[in-house]
């Protein structure tokens, strides 16, 4: 387990590490940062003194080096717009777009496990056939029209809910939260449903496969037999088993639900990083950019290894395989 | 040794049953597999249309959108059914710019198929030749391009192509290309995986001993036997496609002003929304919509068809 676990952390360095070269490159030899970051008034003398103070007239492997150095002491440059360091500058924004993910995924997970399950029950009535018809329309629904169209209706037509903004915020912590108010939670109504939509059709999909794969299998059919009430057969054997896929799933999904935030931020104007790194592409505010992606990749990779723990944790094949 | 093989080998004279009927009774028995859900049939029939209505878009539209001598600014926003000055009825409406919606619509369902199509083809072609040659040939080559794959599997889409359009710009062979990178590792996992299998079966043996070139084994022997889930993701990534092409417009940074796909259309519309001129990206929305539901009926009765799981 130790070395599997090892091997994992070291696997998921290497990533963040390919990652930070990738960005790096990105940023410095696709596009010129000296052709934004001086005047083309600039005289010759001025551009070669701003070029050394930059460390741009050294090699590219050791401006790497400088970097990398520089990211490990968490200075990633200073924002264009903003003139603040980007990378404050994106984790300030942060809660915002993790409130929001995280309560997309609640939304995703209560609404689309019960109906799963109810479809992979009764899979011939018509209900389920709704539901599944719902689900095809649930992923293939782009997200922002989706967003535009709530908007319609229920900002603009019935006037029920906010259209954009976080509205109240508490602070707790030191960071401001919307999902303690009244107001923040009726402004995170809409952009969270709307981010939650394309999930709840996986969760719901994955829930239904995995309840008629575990009915045909023979523990069910001995529960059964038993006699056990049909609730504990669903509630225990059922559902236990069809939870590992379906927790693995969520745990990355959380991920991707931050990464999607940037199309219902914008829409919705909320402000979080995802709005933050689209309006940063707008006027190429680099350093924010760069600072938003090497976030998200070290994200995503530790992510993916506490998933990859907790599958191993959650089914015992898992270990014994590696250890074999 | 199995009977079938010992009186093949005692009865040279027989010549081997003729392919082509063969193939063709198997293409019909698809078919009717397919032609057996209504909802399916209805999808393809419904691309079919959008599809041509795509391709005639400029024989078929009422006006040429982006020729400003026969726009009249007069005619911007006008709700749906309204006629303009000159007499002619706009079904759908018109945008800001006094434009047809309904020719808008065509000219930018072209785009968003043209894009989406185009490259999950080309995401296929690359996708299935890298899974194909991983599968095939193994060892740490195999290992390498796996873990490549598993990388580009686990970042989101829409982040990779908004990473790549961040730092190349946008513009159609951007979009094109970002998709590209987006899609090419659903391609080659799966094919990796059904050519992992397909390589153990007799016939790729027997191509071996015969000393036939690693190419044709790969491309002859071996493609042909990894195609159906190929046809699944295929279908399912051109919906992905055309979807992450509109995102991508939408959100400004996908095909140019001078070529407005339906997302850029929705785009345009969205300061309207608020003040109640729905249409300038409803319908446009609506269009998109269709169309992908359409490919994905499609792919998913084409996946309940062509999983083997499923052929009890």
């Amino acid at each position: 387990m130790t070395t599997w676990l090892l091997r994992r952390i070291l696997q998921a360095l290497l990533i963040v590490g390919a990652m930070s070269v990738t960005v790096f490159v990105a940023v410095n030899v696709i596009g010129d940062p000296v052709e934004v970051l001086i005047s083309p008034e600039a005289t010759q003398e001025e551009r070669a003194r701003i070029i050394a103070n930059l460390g741009l007239d050294q090699p590219l492997w050791k401006q790497y080096l400088n970097f990398v150095s520089d990211a490990l002491q968490g200075s990633l440059g200073n924002s264009f717009v903003y003139n603040e360091p980007a990378l404050e500058l994106v984790l300030s924004r942060l809660p915002a777009t993790l409130e929001l993910a995280v309560f997309a995924l609640l939304i995703a997970i209560l609404v689309g496990i019960p109906l799963g399950l109810y479809a992979g029950l009764k899979p011939e009535s018509k209900a389920s056939r709704t539901i599944m018809a719902g689900s095809i329309l649930g992923f293939s629904l782009p997200t922002f029209w989706v967003g535009l169209v709530m908007i319609m209706v229920f900002a603009v037509q019935l006037g029920w809910l906010p259209s954009s903004g976080r509205g109240e915020t508490v602070e707790v912590l030191g960071v401001r939260w919307s999902f303690l108010t009244a107001d923040g939670l009726q402004h995170m109504l809409l952009p969270a449903v709307n981010l939650a939509l394309f999930k709840l059709s996986m969760v719901l999909r994955l829930t239904r496969a995995g309840t008629r794969e575990t009915l045909s299998m023979d523990y069910v059919k001995f529960a059964r037999a038993k006699g056990l009430t049909p609730a504990r057969v669903i509630g225990v054997h059922v559902l236990k088993n069809i939870m590992i896929p379906i927790v693995t799933v969520l745990g990355l999904e959380l991920g991707s639900l931050i990464a999607f935030a940037v199309v219902t931020e914008t829409i919705f104007a909320w402000p979080g990083m995802g709005k933050l790194i689209v309006d940063s592409i707008y006027v190429l505010d680099r350093p924010v950019i760069v600072a938003y992606l090497m976030m998200i990749v070290l994200l995503f990779v530790t992510l993916n290894l506490i998933v990859d723990i907790l599958y191993s944790v959650l089914d015992p094949r898992v270990r014994l395989e590696s250890r074999s | 040794m199995s009977i079938g093989a010992d009186s093949e080998l005692s009865a040279p004279a027989i010549p081997p049953p003729v392919p082509k009927p063969l193939e063709e009774s198997a293409l019909r028995a698809f078919w009717q597999q397919f032609a057996s859900s209504k909802l399916a049939l209805t999808g393809l029939v419904v691309f079919g249309i959008i599809a041509l209505a795509a391709v005639f878009a400029p024989w078929i539209a009422p006006q040429n959108p982006y020729d400003l001598a026969q726009l009249s600014i007069m005619d911007s926003r006008l709700p749906p059914g309204e006629a303009s000055m000159d007499g002619y009825t706009y079904w759908l409406g018109t945008d800001d710019q006094g434009r047809d919606m309904v020719s808008a619509m065509l000219y930018g369902l072209r785009i968003s198929l043209m894009v989406g199509v185009g490259s999950a083809v080309l995401a296929c072609i690359f996708g299935t030749c890298l899974g194909l040659f991983a599968g095939y040939v193994g060892g740490w080559v195999e290992g390498l391009i796996m873990r490549v794959v598993d990388l580009f599997l686990s970042f989101p889409a829409i982040l990779v192509a908004l990473m790549i359009l961040a730092f190349l710009g946008n513009g159609v062979m951007n979009v094109v290309l970002a998709i590209i990178v987006v899609e090419w590792a659903y391609y080659s996992r799966a094919v990796r995986g059904t050519a992992l299998v397909e390589r153990q079966r007799e016939y790729i043996e027997a191509a071996e001993c015969l000393v036939l070139p690693p190419r044709r084994i790969l491309f002859r022997h071996l493609m042909p036997n990894c195609l159906p889930p190929l046809i699944v993701i295929a279908t399912m990534q051109v919906a992905r496609a055309i979807s992450l092409e509109a995102t991508l417009s939408f959100l400004g940074l996908g095909v140019p002003i001078t070529e407005p796909s339906l997302g850029l259309l929705i785009a345009n519309g969205y300061q309207y929304m608020l003040s109640g001129r729905y249409w300038i990206s409803f319908y446009p929305g609506v269009a998109l919509l269709i169309t992908i539901v359409s490919i994905n009926l499609v792919g998913d009765h084409l996946r309940d068809i062509l999983n083997p799981r499923n052929q009890r």
